[in-house]
């Protein structure tokens, strides 16, 4: 097990560099000027010092190397030094990565965006799954019952309808007709009784339950078919001879099995949410990473595009290996070799 | 199996009993027929499809013709669907842009379709070409493709514009993005079905009457992962329709005057106070087709799966 987790960082680093690679030269060659921008009177020398200055000065394969080093060591002490509290060489003089637009470091902006997309990212993916489990296992135990024709029809209408457009419907009927919730999440607001409680869960509402459903409807699929799949084993059979009770059977037999590839699509899914929650917060203006990254593209803050989207590549990369560890973890019939 | 004429049982009276020849084509008919939600979606999807093509001849208002008096309209016998705040009829215009995101969706899906079946194909028939092919598909799939997708847009927009006017030029580099981003989950289906279809026998066959490797994969080993590729050709419709909407929902796909059923519910959004229906007709459109479009694939993949088949 520890051999092959080697193996598959081993195999994780050069994916990472080979995309790293792709992204900064996708973005480095590609016809754009971020001088362009500015007013037409700046003259020739001093648009050229600008550039300079933004790092532009060099050429490809250094600004790469300068980019990795920011990336993968200076920005990782900062963190370090941050967490700590203690200061590890000479930390005022180490380069960072900074966006072009504002000018401050890139690592301080996403950090500033995270706690809203993890708070309503996460809980929509929690509300998601919690939804799921109980509507799968009921889906499957009577399968082709009532529940279970309106469950596929329910989950069918939640992943052909894109986030975007029940998010909007929500807003209409919501927020726009019955008025109960806001359409626009409000990040300034501070927590600090029960009534700025209120207005936090308030405002939550509505993006949780766009994401949520729209995860539920997925994950649901799984955990049925996984069922039905165990369902129909021997083993229940056996269980159900020695006089187990039916709900034992169900949630401690069959349950316990089904889950094993659930949690490994749960854990592949979480960093598809956060590129999902784009859209999502775009709606709601929530102003997390998602967002973050739409106004970057948008200003063609190259830094920032480039750091969010490989951030976005490497929870893909480093998910995708939990997800395999957790399944040879928790099934001890796969044997990784 | 193969018998189109069974014998008369002993002591029958006289002619043989002929049943009718059964193709692979109405087996597959015959069981897509008893899916009722297949049914449903492919009547659907049709009639979407019809409308799209000839509605803007039944229905004879230009899309972009401004009516400055009659804006924000409800539903009338004129206008089926409104109209939008420069008074442009939506009906009208939702079946302009049913015909640009239908033909993005065709479109985008038959490139990915052909790079996921080429690349499938060699990685599962030429066992040197695997190992790297396989590798490259799962290179594809770390790469956050929504970020991806509008960083190039962002940056090749103007040029392709520049190049090939405002609406080929975008209409080709969004056909062109969605194409290189989504033919990943084809390629490793196909590849798991050529390894497969590659040990059996008439394959062995084939190559020792000296068949050519070309002839071999064109004629022995296609036809035989056809059912795969052709499940995932719907499906890949659905997905290329949702991320060209999903594209120009955040701004960044197709122009306003050139509307596609995301950029109308994208405009729509502003005015979503005022006028709802601005966002719930381009948006129904899309639920709609991606719906029907599932449902045709889940009804395709039960027709055309052969152990469900046979019961």
């Amino acid at each position: 097990m520890l051999n092959y987790t080697l193996r598959r960082l081993m195999f994780a680093v050069p994916t990472l560099l080979v995309i790293s690679f792709i992204i900064f030269a996708l973005l480095d060659l590609a016809p754009n000027d971020p001088t362009g921008n500015l007013p037409l009177t700046i003259p020739p020398e001093v648009r050229e010092q600008i550039r300079q200055t933004l790092g532009l000065g060099e050429p490809f394969h250094i600004r790469y190397l300068y980019w990795l080093n920011q990336f993968f060591i200076n920005e990782p002490l900062n963190i370090i030094e941050r967490i700590f509290g203690i200061e590890i060489g000479n930390s005022s003089e180490r380069l960072r990565i900074r966006s072009w637009a504002t000018r401050s470091p890139v690592v301080d902006l996403i950090i500033e965006r995270m706690p809203q997309t993890l708070w309503v990212v996460g809980m929509s993916y929690v509300v998601g799954i919690l939804i799921a489990i109980p509507v799968g296992i009921i889906s499957a135990y009577k399968q082709y019952s009532w529940f279970d024709q309106i469950g596929t029809f329910v989950s069918m209408v939640g992943f052909s309808v894109p986030t975007f457009f029940t998010g909007v419907v929500l807003i209409v009927i919501f927020s726009v007709q019955l008025q109960w919730f806001p359409s626009i999440y409000d990040t300034t607001l501070k927590v600090t009784d029960w009534s700025s409680f209120w207005a936090q869960v308030r405002q939550m509402v509505l993006p949780v339950t766009v994401l949520a459903l729209y995860n539920a409807a997925q994950l649901s699929r799984f955990v049925r078919a996984s069922m039905l799949d165990n369902l129909n084993q021997d083993y229940v059979r056996t269980a159900r001879a020695k006089g187990m009770k039916e709900r034992v059977v169900l949630l401690i037999h069959v349950l316990r099995n089904s889950l094993i590839p659930v949690v490994t699509v749960i854990a592949l899914g979480i960093p598809t949410i956060f590129s999902g929650a784009i859209i999502t917060e775009q709606i709601f203006r929530v102003n997390g990473l998602g967002q973050l990254l739409i106004i970057a593209i948008q200003g063609a803050d190259i830094p920032l595009v480039q750091t969010l989207t490989f951030i976005f590549a490497v929870l893909i990369v480093l998910f995708n290996l939990i997800a395999d560890l957790v399944y040879g973890i928790l099934d001890p019939r796969i044997r990784y070799e | 199996m193969s018998d189109a004429v069974i014998k008369p049982p002993h002591g029958s009276p006289s002619a043989p009993l002929v049943t009718k020849q059964r193709t692979l084509a109405a087996d597959v008919w015959r069981q897509f027929r008893q899916h009722r939600g297949g049914v449903v979606g492919a009547i659907v999807f049709l009639t979407i499809v019809f409308l799209v093509i000839f509605g803007p001849y039944l229905h004879g208002i230009n899309p972009a013709a401004l009516d400055v008096r009659s804006r924000n309209l409800g539903i009338s016998f004129a206008h089926p669907m409104g109209t939008d705040n420069l008074g442009r009829d939506m009906f009208a215009q939702v079946l302009a842009g049913g015909r640009t995101s239908l033909s993005v969706g065709i479109t985008a899906m038959m490139l990915s379709l052909l790079l996921g079946t080429t690349i499938g194909v060699v990685a599962g028939y030429f066992k040197r070409l695997d190992g790297p092919l396989m590798r490259l598909t799962d290179l594809f799939l770390a790469l956050p493709l929504l970020p991806l997708l509008l960083v190039i847009i962002m940056l090749f927009r103007d040029v392709l514009r520049a190049r090939f006017g405002p609406e080929t030029g975008i209409f080709l580099l969004i056909v062109f993005v969605i194409g290189i981003t989504s033919w990943m989950q084809t390629a490793r289906i196909v590849r798991g079905a050529v390894l497969s279809v590659k040990e059996q026998e008439f394959v062995l066959a084939a190559k020792s009457i000296g068949t050519r490797e070309r002839r071999i994969v064109t004629r022995h080993i296609l036809p035989n992962v056809l059912s795969p590729i052709m499940v995932s050709a719907t499906l890949g419709i659905a997905t290329a329709i949702i991320t060209e909407s999903a594209l120009s929902f955040l701004g960044l796909g197709f122009p306003s005057d050139f509307p596609t059923w995301g950029r109308l519910l994208y405009d729509g959004v502003n005015f979503m106070t005022i006028n709802p229906s601005r966002v719930i007709w381009p948006g129904l459109a899309i639920s709609l087709t991606v719906l029907s479009i599932n449902y045709v694939g889940d009804g395709l993949r039960d027709a055309l799966d052969p152990r469900i088949r046979g019961r």
